[in-house]
């Protein structure tokens, strides 16, 4: 039986040169990858001097463009949150016509490409668009505007909250807020006692990815907002615009600050993720095969200690 | 509280799970919905307890028409199989939800008190400040049931309440739901797919199959008369001969049986497994043995009559006869159904 022991021949990769390759491989690419060109963001940045770093930073169109990103984000991110609660909500809560066809219908941004978005967005409200006339002449503007940079993110960031919350929702069941409301609660109590303080952590690790998208977006803003210097340009598409301008260093400055928010994320992102939220999915704690220690298993009529 | 329901119909989609069922269970009683796997007792539990709403028919409450009542305003104490306990709550704050969000207001001194007497009524005072997550299934089901007894339910409804746990638990646990009962009053309806269950625990069984009440009676009534082959089969294991009636008298094998009532044609001759005698020889439906089961308080024979229909019985474990041997059956205890067109 020895023998053939080790004659066995080796399990994937089991073999030492083949493992190695692999793992060198992979650290090669990463490096080369993700790890070189971010390094290279906070390099460059300070490549004249902190002095320089600052006064770019504090230059007044960058810090217009943070302002309309920020901005943006302030608006965008609470109202996809609300979108993506009450989307995540009806679909797993209720037994509607259409249920199904909602759920692939909010995955559509995901699908589409930014740009395509955008030019929707400019097809509907630019001035040859449907209703380009008479959003003219109620003098409002929309395009090359705040509200059109807003409508273009929240149509990028739709899902984001949505599909963290739809699948724990789904997982977890009606059970608890059928046993909340036969107990006597209100719609709105079951969802703040009940409901929310189960979802919190998948909530807000939505929440973090559709911010960092919303400040990230490029693509479907750049398209409706016009590209107007120190008016409506956003972070990203001012970082462009540096670029162009050669102002390399002023440029990467601004992407430092991208670059630093992504960092947050990131770590936000994992605290949460230890915290069951993300595609780690919890167990379902209404489910029978709860997960907890089963500490004893008392015969009824035994009083505990 | 009395309830009643009057001819109710579910259909979901084109599925009609409920068809026409009415049923009156006395206040204080407590009555069991006992059925196969989906013969629809869950949705009935759900519309007498306002989770689902019937199609047709009527709930009456009372002298109250219930029906339209949404479930937070119906006063219904429901345990749900899982437990549906709050995680993230301890078990206080489990069985305090109900007070906390009702309408009368309590003060925080009075609900602490109240969850100190149903910790104590459900017999885990001690357990107050830990997680559902932190203590047994038997446990889980106990604080399920103290939180709905929290809000002075007119009346209870428990769907499958022991049915994830294991059959030592389960039995102590229904034991101690009777006491409970009689202790409380409440009028209580709950779902087992357990004959057992239904049978140990229950004042009245109500026997579903397909949606539609079969019978319902005592466990004595369903025990010992059912009605129709149907409950005889699932309320325990059940032989089955072919036979064929004239004139109320039943006949397999050249033997004949009582059949009053049952109309002429072809029929089915059913009987329990501890209702027949072997004789080695005698006057008897001939048969031989082909197989001998033992068990730790009996044996079990398995058997085919001289025209080839298997019948099973059990016999005390001195059994003698073994494989081969030949003798004849009595039955006692027969009962005749007409066979129904499909
Ligand atoms: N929400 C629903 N949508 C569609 N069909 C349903 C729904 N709920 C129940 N049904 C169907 O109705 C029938 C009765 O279901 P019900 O849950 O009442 O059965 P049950 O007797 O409780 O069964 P079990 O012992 O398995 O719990 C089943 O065939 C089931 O598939
Ligand atoms: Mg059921």
């Amino acid at each position: 039986m020895t023998t053939s022991r080790t004659r066995r021949p080796p399990r994937i990769g089991e073999k030492p040169v083949f493992r190695n390759t692999l793992i060198a491989v992979v650290l090669v690419l990463v490096a080369l990858v993700i790890v070189a060109p971010l390094a290279i963001i906070g390099v460059q940045a300070f490549s004249k001097g902190a002095a320089f770093f600052a006064k770019s930073i504090t230059d007044r169109d960058t810090v217009h463009a943070i302002w309309m990103t920020a901005l943006t984000a302030l608006i965008a991110v609470p109202i996809n949150t609300i979108f993506g609660v009450a989307a995540a909500w009806a679909i797993t809560k209720f037994d509607f016509p259409g249920r199904r066809l909602l759920l692939v219908v909010i995955e559509i941004p995901f699908s589409v490409s930014p740009i395509v978005a955008g030019v929707a967005y400019l097809f509907v409200y630019g001035l040859q668009g449907l209703f380009g006339e008479a959003l003219q002449s109620a003098d409002m503007k929309i395009l090359f505007a705040l509200p059109g940079i807003v409508l273009a993110s929240l149509f990028v960031t739709a899902p984001f909250v949505a599909r963290e919350l739809i699948p724990l929702m789904q997982a977890q069941g009606r059970d608890l807020e059928e046993a909340a409301t036969s107990l006597g609660a209100s719609g709105w109590r079951t969802f703040f006692s009940v409901t929310l303080p189960n979802i919190k952590w998948a909530l807000l690790y939505g929440v973090i990815l559709c911010n960092s998208r919303v400040m990230g977006e490029f693509g479907a803003v750049s398209v409706v907002s016009g590209n107007i210097r120190g008016q409506t340009n956003t972070l990203p598409l001012h970082i462009e615009l540096l670029y162009h301008d050669y102002n390399a260093v002023g440029a990467f400055a601004a992407a430092s600050i991208l670059a630093s928010l992504a960092i947050v994320t990131l770590i936000a992102k994992v605290a949460l993720e230890r915290r069951g939220a993300g595609r780690i999915r919890r167990p379902a704690l209404t489910g029978p095969a709860l997960a907890g220690p089963k500490l004893e298993t008392t015969e009824p009529g035994i009083s505990q200690p | 509280m009395k309830i009643r329901l009057d001819t109710i119909v579910k259909t979901f989609d084109t599925f009609r799970a409920v068809h026409g069922v009415s049923l009156e269970i006395g206040s204080g009683e407590l009555v069991a919905l006992l059925g196969p796997s989906g013969s629809g007792k869950t949705t009935i539990l759900r519309m007498v307890a306002g989770l689902e709403y019937p199609d047709e028919g009527a709930i009456f409450f009372g002298e109250e028409n219930a029906t339209d009542i949404e479930v937070r305003h119906r006063g219904v104490g429901f345990v749900f199989q899982h437990y549906a306990l709050f995680p993230h709550m301890t078990i206080g704050e489990n069985i305090a939800f109900g007070m906390k969000v009702s309408k009368t207001r309590r003060s925080a001194a009075e609900i602490t008190e109240r969850v100190a007497d149903l910790l104590r009524l459900v017999q885990l005072d001690g357990l107050k400040d830990r997680f559902p997550a932190q203590i047994s299934g038997g446990q889980r089901q106990r604080v399920a049931l103290a939180r709905a007894l929290a809000v002075d339910p007119k009346v209870l409804l428990l769907d499958e309440p022991f049915g994830a746990l294991d059959a030592n638990v389960r039995r102590d646990l229904r034991r101690w739901l009777r006491k409970i009962h009689e202790e409380l009053g409440i009028t209580t309806l709950f779902v087992t797919h357990d004959q057992a269950e239904a049978l140990d625990l229950a004042d009245r069984v109500v026997i579903l199959d397909k949606g539609r009440i079969v019978q319902t009676g005592t466990p004595e009534e369903v025990c010992r008369a059912p009605e129709n082959a149907f409950v005889m089969n699932f309320l325990g294991d059940a032989n089955r001969l072919k036979a064929t009636v004239t004139a109320g008298r039943a006949s397999v094998n050249e033997i004949t049986f009582d059949a009053a009532g049952v109309p002429d044609g072809p029929a089915e001759l059913f009987f329990r497994p501890a209702d027949i005698i072997w004789r080695e020889d005698g006057a008897g439906i001939p048969a031989v043995i082909l197989r001998v089961i033992d068990r730790p308080d009996s044996k079990r024979i398995l058997a085919v009559t001289a025209d080839g229909q298997h019948v099973e019985f059990d016999t005390a474990p001195e059994f003698p006869f073994r494989t081969t041997a030949r003798g004849t059956l009595e039955i006692l205890r027969p009962r005749v159904f007409s066979i129904t067109p499909a």
